[in-house]
């Protein structure tokens, strides 16, 4: 089944590689039916995920490298547990978001469709990857469709920010591959649940290094405060639906990585560093919290505010406690749905009025109400308002995090008070005021993709600000076991 | 029979079968190529003749599978060997398949060029199965030789003519510091065997310890310049850059691996006791070469330029595993080395039929290729990305294999200096996928093809190159049985 998962966008992307170049937009189409085709699956394996059930669901495994004599063995190991079933749900939907506003692309379209069902294996493969070189495997093919869809249909700086994104990722990895190399060295196997039952005790290198080589990259891909600058960039410069991508799954990777390599196969290490992550944590969400209030263009607004609301993921994860940690996860998927929709109405407001220059728009909704509205529910979700899902995941980290953390969190809580401010007054400049003449004959959404893609995404994250159980009983399911290792031994 | 000293010697000509039928081959390209007219056959005639020649020696080498014999305590003939002879044997092949076009327009002396491409293979070969110093070094001399020619034929190219004569004379230098250093072996030793010089020192009581190191340095410094590792990397850069485009392959395949078949042999064997010798001389020159050679690669703008120091980078990688030797690192190395020559000869073959159609090996040239010819600039790219250890490519897989086992030899710092290299390199590879991807072509912007035997070597290369990155199971149990015998 998630083999299925992983393999269906891959055959969408061989398809439309080999269409006739007379035939070219039919990409499009393929493009839709094979994202749609995942999403389905997507669906199905949530719906059908048995929370109650302990271990991984729906495995598909068999041994891949063996060499012999060399004492260690990679395999494919694919499964989802609770931590994972939303992430491929969310990975499922902004797919099929991304290839929806995607279909007003005109130039070489056959390899962009190609590129961005490329992305959407290798993403859902780490996502799925039980096996820590298999893991590694799908984190770095990941960044060839992202640098090729920045730098081939981006706009601006592109290929300097392509080459940026690339390189910060790339060091990150670097150091995780060692860490993995080192811990799977050590424990002759890679398979990440045998080595949360038995973490390695000693290794060459000081644990507490391995600990922060992978942490790196896991940092890194977050984003959080010192190593965010990546992300301001690629997000301007890269063309709308991969934006979507970038805020609404590349980010979790990061936040994933954490949960499900770094705390429970290192949980010592992650203990004792725990005042470090959170201080991170609380500066990230502070500084890009200022950082954002200073943007004049739309896009870096958006980008800057994400560096903030990542933060609260770290918050989460440093409370080291069921609590916060089911916040940090759930945090991941309403942030997902809530900026992916916010890069979603960025894109249309941008492809109409061709500026992303906030102080020169004014009144834009007496031109698009729609457009206005939807992009008001979406900050208003974004700055945690009660009865959109993002308050429901703020409010659990916060919780979770007070104890361990009262420093930290209260620097969280301001950032919501600082969100509440770029937001509305984001709003207020694009959408209020006068109505100015040059934006005269703007075009409200009308295209059915655009309706399709904004209203999908509105409806989750409404239904999950009212009722979060559909999404939080999987999480907590998931997190269980990697809390019980904290709560048991330290 | 015996030899002077009283020894049996095994006199089994067919052991060394697929040598001479390579040399049969040799003399019978020169003489076809000689009477062409006379005998009435075309150009294509004596590619042709090389092909067959090879896949005799190839299905000689096969005979001897899990054999363990010598021929007179000269060369032996166990899996080590047949695993090099029928890796030089496919490197050739492809080399001439993939090349032919290139070399009947732009090589003079197409009979000298074949024949010497054969003996030179030879050569490497018989680096591999030597067991004996002085043998090992006739078999350097006779794929030297055959490659300070071979480098200087590029047709009305003055560029070749420097590269070789640059080529020869640090190689004659080298060579001589190589027999030196042999010659200090045999003093400490007593003996050219391998073997012998293997019980010489790890008795333990040999007081002849600055010889040895002397020896060892020289010895180091001889091969070092052969496997081109900084700093002896000088003559590698205008060697590629000026040799004709097959030669530059197969320097970076061939030239390089039979190198590396002899230092595993002789620091495998017989100079394994004095490790503690030669270990941190070999690490230092590792990480001189993996960092140097991939630092010097960012600037680069000629594509033969840049792939010479990227492979100068890939020697780096591979000495890595001679510094923490044994079965584990060897075989490894073993699987890294035929990845690294399958994904290098994808990229050369590609350049090759590029160049075929351009005539140009600048970086810039590439421009627009994705749009020009959508399957070449896909050979090229799997190519340049496997080089730079992309999951799913052979580089990816052997690279994972070498440092994982070089990791579980303790030496993690090498392997971190080996990533963040391996994190450069991903750079200037990109330059080039760049031009081809994000680029409009320049002038001529209609579709080409490559010719047939064009698309055969650059697809097999391509498959080749996926097959060892996704399954790559034939290719390590081929490993670990040729490396056996070193460790037994």
């Amino acid at each position: 089944m998630v083999t299925l998962f992983l393999l269906l966008p891959l055959a969408g992307a061989l398809l439309a590689l080999f269409l006739p170049r007379e035939r070219e937009l039919d990409a499009r189409w393929i493009a839709l039916l094979f994202s749609g085709l995942a999403f389905a699956v997507s669906i199905v394996i949530f719906v059908t995920f048995d929370p109650d059930q302990n271990g991984y669901q729906f495995v598909d495994q068999f041994t891949w490298i063996n060499p012999s004599g060399a004492g260690f063995e990679v395999q494919y190991f694919v499964g989802v547990d609770g931590l994972s079933a939303p992430m491929v749900l969310l990975l499922g939907l902004l797919s099929v978001v991304a290839v929806l506003v995607s279909f007003n692309i005109d130039e070489r379209v056959k390899e962009y469709f190609a590129y961005l069902l490329l992305l959407e294996t290798a993403v859902a493969g780490v996502f799925l990857s039980l096996d820590l070189i298999q893991f590694f495997l799908f984190w770095e093919l990941e960044l060839l469709p992202m640098y090729m869809l920045i730098s081939i249909w981006g706009s601006g700086r592109n290929r300097y920010s392509a080459m940026k994104f690339l390189i910060y990722t790339l060091a990150g990895s670097a150091f995780m591959l060692v860490g993995f190399l080192v811990i799977g060295v050590d424990a002759g196997t890679f398979e990440i649940s045998a080595l949360t039952e038995m973490p390695p005790q000693d290794a060459l290198i000081p644990l507490s290094l391995v600990f922060w080589a992978i942490m790196i990259a896991f940092l890194v891909k977050l984003p959080v405060f010192p190593v965010h600058t990546w992300l301001p960039d690629a997000h301007t410069d890269a063309p709308t639906a991969v934006s979507v991508m970038l805020a609404g799954v590349l980010l979790k990777m990061g936040g994933y990585g954490i949960l499900r390599i770094a705390l429970p196969i290192l949980p010592e290490q992650a203990h004792d560093f725990r005042f470090v992550l959170a201080a991170i944590a609380g500066f990230s969400v502070l500084y890009g919290a200022v950082i954002t209030l200073q943007q004049r263009d739309l896009k870096r607004l958006i980008a800057y505010s994400s560096v903030s609301h990542m933060g609260y993921v770290l918050l989460g994860i440093a409370a080291l406690g069921a609590v916060g940690l089911s916040g940090a996860a759930l945090q991941m998927f309403t942030h997902g749905t809530i900026t992916g929709l916010l890069f979603v109405m960025v894109g249309l407001i941008y492809e109409r009025t061709h500026t992303r220059d906030i102080t020169s728009m004014s009144g834009l909704m007496h031109r698009m109400p729609l457009i206005g509205t939807v992009m008001l529910i979406a900050g208003l979700a974004s700055l945690g308002l009660p009865g959109l899902s993002g308050f429901v995941a703020e409010l659990t980290i916060f919780l979770g995090a007070f104890d361990a953390h009262p420093a930290a969190t209260i620097a969280g809580i301001f950032g919501v008070v600082l969100a509440a401010g770029y937001i509305l007054w984001m709003v207020q400049r694009i959408f209020h005021g006068p109505a100015d003449e040059k934006w005269a004959d703007l075009k409200d959404a009308n295209c059915w993709w655009e309706h399709v893609a904004m209203g999908s995404l509105v409806v989750v994250i409404v239904a999950i600000g009212i009722f979060p159980g559909i999404i939080t009983d999987s999480i907590e399911s998931g997190i269980a076991p990697i809390a019980q290792i904290f709560e048991a031994n330290l | 029979m015996t030899d002077l000293l009283g020894n049996d010697l095994n006199l089994q000509y067919e052991l060394l079968g697929p040598e001479i039928a390579l040399v049969i081959t040799a003399a019978l390209v020169l003489f076809a190529d000689a009477f062409r007219r006379e005998l009435k056959i075309g150009q294509s005639a004596i590619p042709a003749i090389s092909i067959l020649g090879l896949v005799v020696a190839l299905l000689l080498s096969l005979l001897w599978i899990d054999e363990n014999k010598d021929f007179a305590r000269l060369v032996t003939i166990d899996n080590f060997t047949t695993f090099f002879r029928v890796l030089f044997i496919a490197v050739t092949v492809v080399v001439i398949i993939g090349s032919h076009e290139y070399i009947e327009r732009r090589v003079s002396h197409l009979g000298e060029f074949y024949s010497l491409l054969l003996l030179s293979t030879v050569g490497a070969m018989l680096m591999a199965g030597a067991r004996d110093l002085l043998t090992a070094y006739l078999a350097i001399e006779v794929m030297s030789f055959s490659l300070y020619i071979l480098v200087s034929l590029a047709k009305s190219d003055t560029r070749s003519g420097e590269a070789s004569l640059k080529y020869v004379l640090l190689g004659g230098v080298a060579s001589a510091m190589l027999l030196y250093g042999l010659s200090f072996l045999y003093g400490v030793g007593g003996s050219t065997q391998y073997t012998e010089i293997a019980a010489a020192l790890s008795d333990g009581t040999s007081t002849l310890e600055l010889p040895l190191l002397l020896g060892l340095a020289l010895i180091i410094a001889g091969l070092g310049f052969k496997a081109s590792a900084v700093p002896f990397h000088m003559w590698t850069p205008d060697a590629y850059e000026g040799a004709p485009i097959p030669i530059t392959a197969y320097l970076s395949a061939t030239s390089k691996a039979a190198t590396f078949a002899l230092l595993l042999r002789w620091f495998a064997g017989p100079l394994l006791p004095a490790i503690d010798s030669w270990q941190w001389m070999i690490s230092v020159l590792a990480v001189l070469t993996m960092v140097i050679g991939n630092l010097v690669a960012l600037q680069q703008s000629n594509i033969k330029r840049l792939l010479a120091y990227s492979s100068i980078g890939q020697v780096g990688f591979m000495l890595m595993a001679i510094v923490t030797i044994s079965d584990q690192t060897g075989s490894a190395l073993l699987l890294h080395l035929s990845g690294y020559i399958i994904t290098n000869l994808a990229v050369f073959m590609g350049v090759i039929a590029f160049y075929n159609r351009t005539g140009r090996e600048e970086i810039v040239a590439f421009r627009g290729l994705a749009q020009t010819n959508p399957y070449l600039a896909l050979v090229i790219t799997a190519g340049l990305f496997s080089l730079a250890g992309m999951p799913l490519l052979a580089g990816f897989l052997t690279k994972f294999i070498l440092f994982q086992s070089v990791v579980s030899g303790g030496y993690t710092w090498l392997v971190v200096t080996a990533l963040l290299a391996s994190t450069v390199s991903l750079y200037y590879y990109l330059q080039v996928i760049r031009q081809m991807y994000m680029y409009q072509p320049e002038g001529d912007a209609s579709r080409w093809r490559l010719s047939p035997t064009g698309y055969l070597a650059t697809g097999a290369m391509l498959v080749g190159v996926v097959w060892v990155g996704v399954y790559a199971a034939p290719f390590y149990t081929a490993a670990d049985r040729a490396i056996a015998p070193l460790f037994t």
